[in-house]
């Protein structure tokens, strides 16, 4: 259907695997990301891949305070975009979090206020056009704060909150706001860590998203489709147990 | 440059590429004979190419690059060293299907090279029997294959790439700028740097189709005239498979064929369809298993003689259509023995062939060759003018080396050279005798970098 895309935080693991997918059917892709040499890697690859054309912006999408200016620049850019994907996040260190308040603010700002910003900006958009669609990566994380990575949890708690709430405001002028939870990916976000049985391979959890985000009519995915029945057990202990938990 | 907001896939592989917190060595590494076994102190998984500087390959020394694991003994181990996992580098940074050539990351394959240029029309200039190789693989190990005798090997169709070596950062290396560098590189096995990118040349298709001849022979006089200069201008790729049981009596099938001119432009599926999901018992391959499906092949190629269009994948990747193929060797691995002698020592090629045959260990399908005089840039490239068999073997520990050893001595003495991408075991004496210009090589080698099989086969004595 649609031809313009935009992915914020376009040199994610997940967001290159899927911006192929895109590429291969040629759409027109507009990347926003931090490193400018990376993007360049990355825009390269999405034109041998068949994009129609490709867009870069190289900012920090963490500075709140230059917002507007970037998100003048996407219009600018690419005026006739029709789907937006926000797939940044950083996993932090949960450790550190609890060491120093000001890194746990940083990471609460980078996981949770500038993407609802930035997601102010585009529902605006949108809600203009009256079409679209609006997908965010959030994370299983959210759905349950844990002992070891709740500071990322909340965050992406909050954000899943806050795509919840955009979601009942654009249904109205028929923009469809799709909510990302995957698990564990095998991207460099976790390549420290043990790699489990659960732990998803990025093309593929990149596959489930753009249909979903292509064709699908599912206002929240888990991705794989598993972690939905394992994050309702995870829900479902009382916080009196919860609270023992180490994990 | 460093804010504290990541892009998901970035800083924190930049500080920590990826060790596991715990120190255990990590055994998931292997090489394609699974023979030897190493274990590797670190593991890197860099997935962008301003990660790899000086300081890291400084930091992880002894360091080696690792890529698809195609090669079959310990080129491509570091045992008890850190490897480099390239296969994050995967981005094609600049295609231009106008002129042909294509700018890839390190770790793309020849496979997603030929799912991006056979729709445009082009083509590897040169491919190996696997397209699951990374373009830094084939190029380290200066990969040649069935159009060696009119293109030589993949070297000479590279036209730069970047390497960054322990004592700074990306050096672009070509004919013309650091060429000395761009030449030990090439079938440098690594050692010389990290290639982070590199920009191959095309060849020109109107079709992914192949026109093919099949020819059986039933003495090795017939495969040496399908082998002529004359036969062999007449067609781009060539290749004879051999029965390694026949010995002197060398009967096989020679494979010879084109591009076609008419056909669509149609890419190898994406996915493989089989695999071999564990190591089958080694009793599977027994000399009488062997006999049989030599004997069965020969029928075949002989029913199936003449002419025939077949599409690229089956021409030149037949076992690539099984994932894992290797695992039917068993938990022993197996290794390949690949040598050349010169044209002149058609003599000893024979005899390699007789005995082989005698001792009745190969497995299998030999694959014999003849190379073309085309130079490679590589001071190190395996390939000359001459006469390749390539040949399986199950490793069966002593008896295999022992056969493999006679081998050598008349590889030695007919003035041919073994193929480090295919060996587990050549003595120093050996490699020294196949690279005359060894020592020069040396000066290139960066400190920073080793790999099992140079400590093996070439580390000076401190």
């Amino acid at each position: 259907m649609s031809q313009g895309l935009v992915i914020l935080g376009a040199t994610s693991k997940i967001a290159q695997e899927v911006a192929r997918i895109a590429a291969k059917e040629g759409r027109e892709i507009l990347l926003v990301a931090r490193n400018e040499e990376r993007l360049e890697a990355v825009a390269g690859d999405l034109l041998a891949r068949g994009a129609a054309r490709v867009e870069t912006i190289a900012c920090d999408l963490a500075d709140v305070a230059n917002h507007q200016a970037l998100w003048s620049r996407v219009e600018n850019q690419m005026p006739e975009f029709t789907s937006v994907l926000l797939a940044y996040g950083t996993l932090g260190d949960q450790v550190r979090a609890e060491q120093s308040i000001a890194y746990t603010m940083r990471e609460l700002n980078t996981n949770f206020i500038s993407a609802a910003s930035l997601l102010s900006y585009a529902a605006a958009s949108l809600e203009h056009r009256k079409t679209g669609v609006l997908a965010v990566i959030t994370s299983v994380a959210g759905d349950r704060a844990r002992r070891s990575n709740y500071v990322y949890g909340s965050a992406k708690g909050a954000l899943t909150l806050f795509v919840q709430g955009l979601r009942a405001r654009l249904f109205a002028s028929g923009v469809r706001v799709l909510t990302i939870k995957p698990g564990p990916v095998d991207t460099p976000m976790i390549a420290h860590m043990k790699k489990g049985l659960l732990t998803a391979s990025p093309k593929s959890v990149a596959a489930i998203i753009y249909r979903e985000m292509e064709e699908g009519k599912a206002e929240v995915i888990y991705v794989p489709a598993y972690w939905r029945a394992i994050m309702a057990v995870i829900r479902a202990i009382p916080e009196s147990v919860g609270k023992k938990l180490k994990f | 440059m460093t804010s504290d907001i990541e892009i998901k896939s970035g800083a924190s592989a930049k500080t920590q590429p990826s060790a596991p917190p715990e120190n255990a060595p990590d055994t998931s590494y292997k090489s394609w004979g699974n023979y030897p076994q190493a274990s590797h102190c670190k593991i890197l998984r860099p997935a962008w190419m301003d990660e790899i500087t000086g300081k890291l390959l400084t930091d992880s020394a002894p360091l080696l690059a690792y890529g698809l694991g195609r090669s079959y003994g310990d080129s491509c181990l570091n045992d008890g060293g850190t490897l480099m996992d390239i296969r994050g580098l995967d981005r094609i940074l600049h295609f231009d299907a106008e002129h042909g050539s294509i700018v890839c990351e390190a770790g793309v394959s020849l496979g997603e090279i030929l799912l991006i240029a056979v729709p445009r029309g082009w083509f590897l200039p040169v491919t190996p029997g696997t397209k699951i190789v990374t373009l830094a693989g084939a190029i380290a190990n200066d990969v040649h294959g069935k159009n060696h005798h009119v293109e030589g090997t993949i070297g000479c169709h590279v036209e730069q790439f970047g390497l960054v070596r322990s004592n700074g950062g990306e050096i672009i290396c070509s004919r013309d700028e650091n060429p000395e560098l761009f030449a030990a590189t090439i079938g440098g096995l690594g050692l010389t740097g990290i290639i982070l990118r590199a920009e191959l040349r095309l060849k020109k298709i109107t079709s992914a189709q192949i026109e093919m001849d099949t020819v059986p022979f039933a003495t090795f006089e017939d495969f040496i005239r399908l082998s002529s200069d004359e036969e062999g201008a007449k067609y781009e790729y060539t290749v004879g498979w051999v029965d390694c049981l026949s010995g002197r009596k060398t009967r096989g099938i020679f494979m010879r064929g084109n591009h076609a001119t008419e056909g669509k432009l149609q890419t190898h599926p994406e996915k493989i369809k089989l695999s071999v999901p564990f190591n089958l018992p080694s009793f599977t391959l027994n000399p009488f298993s062997i006999w049989a499906f030599n004997n069965l092949y020969y029928a075949m190629g002989r029913a199936k003689a003449g002419h025939s269009q077949v599409h690229y994948d089956p021409f030149f990747y037949p076992l690539d259509k099984v994932d894992n193929w290797n695992r039917i060797y068993g938990h022993g691995g197996f290794t390949q023995y690949q040598c050349v002698v010169p044209n002149s020592e058609v003599a000893a090629f024979q005899e390699i062939l007789e005995r082989i045959a005698r001792a009745g260990q190969g497995s299998f399908l030999g694959v014999i060759k003849k190379f073309g005089s085309v130079q490679s840039p590589g001071i190190m490239s395996f390939p000359r003018p001459g006469l390749t068999l390539a040949l399986d073997f199950p490793f069966r520990g002593e008896k295999t080396l022992k056969l493999f050893a006679e081998l050598d001595e008349v590889v030695a003495a007919a003035r041919g050279a073994l193929y480090p991408a295919k060996d587990p075991r050549m003595s120093p004496r050996m490699f020294r005798l196949s690279y005359p210009r060894l020592e020069e090589f040396r000066r290139y080698v960066d400190p920073a970098l080793s790999s099992s099989f140079w400590r093996r086969v070439a580390e000076e004595k401190a």
